[in-house]
């Protein structure tokens, strides 16, 4: 019996569609009937809007309709309600669409754009964490205290500041910690918004039909979100909106989001309802839209004279632009986690989201994890070097392990954390570490090597639930319906590879339903975090012995036996003691039919799902709470050769071992770190949001905001630990985020070896690395 | 008052056909393309040229659509992604893992297809150069890489053998 499951490198389920242009995209749903939009958006980062001039947008031939803000009395946002789809009275970030014009042609809508004339009257623009949270600074949100919170128990504004979340984590005593110290270090990082930069520019189209039905397609990551908060904006009700995702052109978090839906639906209301397709422009994805938070960091650890570290005090202020979105979530999960992947007793940390006038912020590629990790490990460093401590031994000594309590109070098991040590001692012979970590290597060349850990829980909803359908078909091959979104993280591969697994059946014969429409395939909270395979895997688990009893229901019948004596695998239902004895499925699946003609059963559905389980909302006050059921720890290194004169370097490798619990595809796995590293570096090195004085975005394109191209990537080393995850589909744990978590520490721990300075802000160029050797910031010559 | 919208009836040459296509001036390649023809292949990113995700073939050579007038491909042989059927190049994209969400991968192609025709040859400098013209954001080019070369040696070995 052939079986292809798990363990093996499946090529992609919509591999064909893929390289052959033939692959659907929301960009790519055309129709005469389309209209289209185009936003007007801000020129200043801050500013009351006086008047909006559309007269003569109206003029050009082909606009049928022009909307602006002040039509609507409209907040929206996931966790608090601070954000109007549409500036209203004022703006808040360059780039923020306050107008939607719509035409017959994007190239008309376009056009009229550039005809809408907008006075403002600009306010002090608050362009720094340092500007927001000044004494007597400008309010971003005069209202604040105002703001319906959806989520009461996850937000806490400071009213009259521009501080838009506060998280605590109180852990042990942390006076007794500093007693417990024999050496401290402390330090101050700084690191810069970012862009997603998915391939696909973030779009959306909305129908409204005459008898109310909202029809959106949409490149989302989160289908069913986009369906609740549409709901919950527009008093709709689930029935009445669907929400259609085809393939999406990459995510990264940016498109969790939810913001171009609701402007579409309100263009398209109006023009009575017709359908309307909103594209952003590159510019508009990179300023409009959100992106990466930015992070202050301030830390202070501790440790014996042996390394054992006992206290860590840190402050996390992060940037979340002119709305929260889910900017306070992210915080809520860095603070979670908010040690790194260490032992600590005593740990006080103080996690404040601050809104400035700069783009707003969502989630990304390791839901906030990429930054304080930076601080962190930067610090073990700093900390490794006062000891007098190899950095990765103090690491290994110190890494969390079974019965260790995280900052939350969670206490661990082998299952739940997962074996840091054994990926740490993996990339240490991986990187030959034991060589040393800097060496010169001829005129002016240096090599250094530089580690950080990781760790990440998914910070899921305590609710948050997956479905999964079973159908099959005459042939024998099986259905596989799930609300999952292929977003280029292979996951409905990886689910026909589970269920492969469990029907003991070749994978081939089993197809995945690509695209996502919530008015027919099962829910899946959001195709995020790292958590589908471990969500929707369960529930295709539950799906398949749904399945499995119903097949042995029918065939006890037909082959005359009770259901218990009988298998179900490789296409077949048997008996377990002669195998020879069975009933193909298909013969079943669909009713079966005797010689004479009676029939019985009918058509066979396997039905599963799948909830989040025990998860439990942080403390106000002490941050105690569960937000996952499990980490994923793992362990990166960066080699730079650098030159010690002109600063410039490039990056030989980056390595990552990542505990896995069990690698479902090794190709698939390997290309999800390995990009995710590429994207690492790219961060650590290169992007960067740049804001004038003003507050406009300086770098808005692709030409001026640089990311990772071909031929500037290292060789990758990437090696995986199997600790099964007891409670996952055959014991795996989420890794599609985390290769990029710890790949701009690691980097700049190799950069302040080589260079021999300190090295606490990205990106890394050779300019702020002589910014740094000068021991100052400023650029004067 | 009338309104008159100039556009020309353009005959291009796409993928061995003669279409004809009605396009205004300033509409690019890319545009009509898509919009026009519904070879949706060819994909919009930054509509800028930087990132090489509308890459097409003119009379062979690799182009950013995007930054093509629809009028300037007249007279020239225009491959798209829909044009290449069972290249050595598509299958060890598949073999080699060398996508993931695929937006990118159309553009890619085309250039590592054009490529492994004009420089069958190619060294490891000359692919840096011609594939730095593309971006993609999932994968860490690795696999890209493999693929290409893969091409490439096969095509070595088939002209020597």
């Amino acid at each position: 019996m052939q079986k292809v499951g798990i363990g093996v490198s499946v090529p992609r389920k919509e591999s064909q569609d893929k390289v052959t242009g033939l692959a659907i995209y929301n960009t790519d749903y055309l129709s005469p009937k389309l209209l289209y939009a185009w936003l007007v958006t801000s020129l200043y980062a801050h500013a009351e809007i006086k008047s909006i001039d559309t007269s003569e947008a109206f003029k050009v031939v082909g606009v049928q309709a022009v909307i602006t803000g002040d039509s609507y009395h409209l907040l929206c946002g996931p966790v608090i309600e601070d954000h109007p789809p549409l500036a209203k009275e004022k703006v808040r970030y360059f780039g923020e669409p306050l107008a939607v014009v719509i035409a017959n042609s994007e190239a008309v809508a376009k056009e009229a754009a550039g005809k809408v004339i907008v006075e403002y009257n600009p306010l002090p623009v608050v362009n720094s964490l340092a500007s927001a949270l000044e004494e007597g600074a400008s309010l971003v949100h005069k209202n604040l205290a105002f703001y319906k919170q959806v989520k009461p128990n996850e937000i806490f504004p400071k009213t009259g500041t521009n501080i838009a979340q506060h998280v605590k984590i109180r852990k042990g005593d942390l006076a007794e910690g500093w007693r417990q110290s024999e050496v401290i270090v402390e330090a101050n990082f700084s690191l810069p918004q970012s862009n997603h930069i998915a391939m696909e520019p973030r779009n959306a189209i909305a129908e409204i039909k005459a008898n109310g039905q909202v029809i959106i397609h949409a490149s989302t990551q989160a289908p069913f979100d986009v369906r609740k908060i549409l709901c919950h904006c527009f008093n709709l009700t689930d029935t009445q909106v669907i929400v259609n995702t085809p393939l999406v052109g990459g995510g990264f978090g940016g498109k969790t989001n939810v913001q171009l839906e609701i402007i579409a639906y309100l263009a398209s209301r109006a023009v009575h309802g017709r359908a309307v397709k909103l594209i952003e422009s590159r510019e508009q994805d990179m300023t409009s839209s959100p992106g990466h938070l930015g992070l202050e960091a301030r830390v202070k650890m501790g440790a014996t004279k042996d390394g054992t570290m006992k206290a860590l005090e840190i402050t996390l202020e992060v940037d979340v632009g002119a709305y929260v979105d889910s900017g306070s979530q992210m915080i809520r999960a860095m603070a979670a986690d908010c040690t790194g992947p260490y032992h600590i007793d005593h740990v006080w940390c103080d996690a404040y989201g601050v809104y400035t006038n700069h783009t707003y912020v969502t989630a990304f590629r390791g839901f906030g994890r990429l930054s304080y990790v930076f601080a962190i490990e930067r610090t073990m460093d700093k900390l490794a070097f006062a000891l007098g401590i190899d950095p990765l031994e103090l690491r290994l000594k110190n890494a969390l392990k079974s019965e260790d309590t995280t900052p939350t109070l969670v206490r661990l098991n082998k299952s739940s954390i997962g074996n840091l040590p054994a990926c740490l001692t993996k990339i240490k012979s991986m990187m030959n570490w034991q060589e040393g970590i800097r060496r010169e290597t001829g005129s002016n060349k240096v090599v250094a090597k530089g580690i950080s850990c990781l760790w990440k829980t998914s910070s899921s909803p305590p609710d948050a639930t997956s479905g999964a359908i079973i159908t099959i078909n005459a042939d024998g091959t099986l259905n596989l319906n799930v609300g999952t979104v292929e977003i280029g993280s292979g996951s409905k591969t990886s689910l026909a590879q589970i269920l492969a697994e469990k029907l003991s059946m070749d994978v081939n014969k089993i197809h995945v339903v690509m695209d996502v429409n919530t008015g027919i395939s099962p829910s899946h909270w959001k195709t995020v975090a790292s958590m589908t395979n471990f969500m929707v895997g369960n529930a295709v688990l539950d799906a398949a012995e749904d399945l499995v009893e119903q097949l042995r229901s029918i065939a006890s019948i037909v082959l005359r036996c009770p259901p218990e004596v009988l298998e179900v695998g490789g296409g077949k239902v048997y008996l377990k003691e002669d195998p020879e004895i069975y009933i193909e499925i298909n013969e079943i699946g669909n009713g079966y039919e005797y010689p004479e003609g009676n029939s019985i059963g009918g058509q066979v559905i396997g039905r599963g799902s799948f909830i989040m389980h025990h998860l439990i909302h942080m403390d106000k006050d002490t941050g105690k709470g569960r937000l996952g059921p499990a980490w994923t720890v793992g362990a990166q290194a960066v080699e730079v050769e650098f030159d010690t004169q002109n600063y410039t370097y490039k990056v030989l490798k980056a390595a990552t071992v990542i505990d896995a619990g069990k690698v479902l595809n090794p190709k698939g796995a390997r290309g999800t770190i390995t990009g995710g590293m590429c994207m690492g570096l790219g961060y650590g090195s290169r992007e960067s949001c740049l804001y004038s004085e003003g507050g406009e975005r300086k770098n808005p394109q692709l030409r001026t905001y640089h990311l990772m191209r071909f031929g500037e990537n290292p060789t990758y080393l990437v090696d995986f630990i199997e600790t099964p995850l007891i409670v996952a589909p055959y014991g795996l744990r989420g890794i599609a985020e985390h290769g990029i978590i710890g790949i701009p520490a690691a980097l700049a721990n190799a950069l302040s070896t080589a260079a021999q300075v300190e090295l606490n802000q990205t990106p890394l160029t050779p300019e702020t690395i002589w910014q740094a050797k000068r021991g100052k910031l400023d650029d004067s010559l | 008052m009338v309104n008159l919208v100039k556009m020309d009836l353009l005959e291009l040459t796409v993928n061995g056909e003669k279409r004809l296509v009605m396009a205004r001036p300033a509409d690019t390649l890319l545009h009509v393309l898509r919009e026009q023809l519904g070879l949706t292949g060819s994909k919009p990113s930054c509509k800028n040229g930087d990132c090489g995700a509308c890459t097409v073939l003119i009379d062979g050579q690799p182009i950013k659509s995007c930054l093509m007038l629809a009028v300037e491909a007249l007279g020239h042989e225009i491959t798209t992604i829909e044009g290449l059927k069972d290249s050595p190049i598509q299958r060890a994209f598949i073999d080699k893992f060398a996508f993931q969400c695929g937006y990118c991968t159309s553009g890619f192609i085309m250039n590592c297809h054009a490529l492994s025709v004009i420089h069958p040859d190619a060294g490891d400098e000359t692919i840096r150069e011609w594939l730095q013209s593309n971006l993609c954001r999932c994968t860490g080019y690795e696999e890209i890489t493999e693929a290409i070369k893969t091409v490439l040696a096969q095509k070595a070995k088939d002209n020597n053998g």
